[in-house]
């Protein structure tokens, strides 16, 4: 596996980083109503090795191409997990493919979660909504190497239960004693005897030591934005918390500028940042 | 009746009266009763007359708001530690949604026309309850703000 800093597209994926492999779907699973995971596997049967918080780009013949995180096991090198919600063209073609379509791909491109840097640390990782797919391949490798961190904390907010990823999986993290999970929506029925309630509440009252916590966060902007001011209110240092950034992406390899934020390049010098890094261009509105 | 020194004990350990001297504890513990419900319980009602406050010591509280023709919605579940409300602080004292106990809970329950009156009286308490107060209500407000956006609702990439 790859470490924090290293090239992206490099020799797991593709070895020209603009040129796709083709990728047969082998299981389709429907998350929520809107949201699938597609398990693929390449045609050449090469493996693909990635570090978590990378994504690919994914082709859908006469469609387009998207840029996807992948969200399964680092360590199994061949089968490729990618989860998807429908909110558009490429994304609903994604969603409505089937075992035996075949997808074109390239990747693994961008910067990954601090895997190596958390090490040691109390390890907290903030997800929202799909957030939680681009952040499942840095909690399964903290959970194969459970020895190498603090505490591990894994805190989710969704819209409603009917909206929760990986839900299973979910209760399946809650039973380890090995580590803490806890979840929030935003509504519920009454019927729901989990907790209501922004994920902010959540990073509040978690029991991890501020000055030895490294944070991730992944979901909508404005929730990353609230539970980084949570976890440095509650004193965990801004260059130890990191969030991933989405912005509309062609070419993935920091050529054509179409992702580009202030003076970063996304997907190149991203999706993941260090907070410290980007704070002043959250401060400035329309980039 | 209520045995004031255990009750003062049980405010000393909450984290919502961290910040109180022993004197404030004491006179606040007197407008304090422990309380305990069975799931299903409500603890107040819409509409109901807010003349009391609550502080959650075990098990889960939802808030929840009706609307006719649609199951309840839970807008909010509160947890040990957690205060139940403010509308006793506000004219016209009336509460503006349900509290329905999820679990068995215990807690403390204070008189709310006890405490206005002390509130009243020494207006340092009523200044350090508001300011305790304050934070609360501010977060609730936020989280309301940011339960409104929908955050999770399909956001546009830029
Ligand atoms: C680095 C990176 C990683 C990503 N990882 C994932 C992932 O793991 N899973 C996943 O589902 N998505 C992910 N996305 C988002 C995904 O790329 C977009 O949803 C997709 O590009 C939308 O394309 P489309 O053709 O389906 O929609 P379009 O036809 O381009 O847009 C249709 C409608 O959807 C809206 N829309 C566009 N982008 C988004 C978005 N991101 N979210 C919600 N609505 C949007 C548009 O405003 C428009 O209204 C990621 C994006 C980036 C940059
Ligand atoms: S998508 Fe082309 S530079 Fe980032």
């Amino acid at each position: 596996m790859r470490t924090a800093g290293e090239r992206p597209g490099a020799p797991g994926g593709s070895a020209d980083p603009m040129v796709p492999r083709p990728f047969r779907v082998t299981r389709r699973r429907r998350e929520t109503a809107d949201t699938f995971t597609l398990d693929l596997v390449a045609e050449d049967g090469k493996p693909f090795a990635f570090a978590p918080g990378q994504f690919n780009m994914l082709y859908v013949h006469g469609v387009g191409e998207v840029p996807i995180s992948i969200s399964g096991d680092p360590a199994d090198g061949t089968r490729l997990v990618h989860t998807i919600r429908a909110v558009g063209k490429v994304s609903a073609a994604l969603c409505a493919m089937k075992r035996g379509d075949l997808v074109a791909l390239r990747g693994p491109y961008g910067k990954p979660w601090p895997t190596v840097e958390a090490e040691g640390h109390d390890v907290v990782f903030i997800a929202g909504g799909v957030g939680l797919a681009p952040l499942r391949p840095a909690i399964v490798h903290a959970i194969a190497n459970r020895h190498r961190f603090g505490k591990v904390i894994v805190l989710y907010g969704a819209r409603s239960p009917a909206d929760m990823l990986f839900a299973e999986e979910v209760q399946r993290w809650r039973g380890l004693f090995s580590m803490e999970v806890d979840a929030t929506v935003d509504r519920a029925g009454p019927d729901w005897l989990g907790r209501v309630g922004v994920v902010t509440k959540l990073v509040e009252r978690a029991e991890f030591d501020p000055a030895h916590t490294l944070a991730m966060i992944c979901g909508p902007e404005v929730m990353m934005r609230f539970s980084v001011e949570m976890l440095t209110r509650r004193g965990v240092a801004e260059d130890r918390i990191y969030v991933s950034m989405e912005r509309n992406m062609k070419c993935a390899v920091g050529f054509c500028g179409h992702c580009q934020w202030g003076s970063a390049f996304v997907c190149r010098d991203g999706p993941v940042f260090r907070h410290d890094r980007i704070a002043h261009l959250n401060a400035i509105r329309e980039l | 009746m209520v045995d004031i020194h255990s009750v003062s004990e049980l405010l000393k350990d909450l984290e919502f009266f961290r910040e109180f001297g022993e004197a404030t504890i004491e006179l606040l513990a007197g407008c304090a009763t422990n309380v305990a419900y069975r799931p299903g319980d409500y603890v107040f009602r819409e509409g109901g007359s807010a003349d009391a406050f609550f502080i959650i010591r075990h098990g889960d509280v939802a808030l929840e708001i009706h609307a006719p023709g649609r199951e309840p919605l839970v807008f909010e579940t509160l947890h040990p530690g957690d205060a139940i409300g403010w509308s006793w602080m506000v004219p016209p004292f009336k509460w503006s949604y349900d509290a329905r106990c999820r679990t068995v809970v215990r807690g403390l329950s204070f008189d709310a026309t006890c405490l206005r009156g002390k509130m009243e009286a020494d207006h340092e308490i009523g200044y350090q309850l508001m300011r305790r107060f304050l934070p609360v209500m501010s977060r609730r407000l936020l989280g309301a703000r940011l339960q409104l956006l929908d955050l999770y609702a399909a956001e546009k990439a830029r």
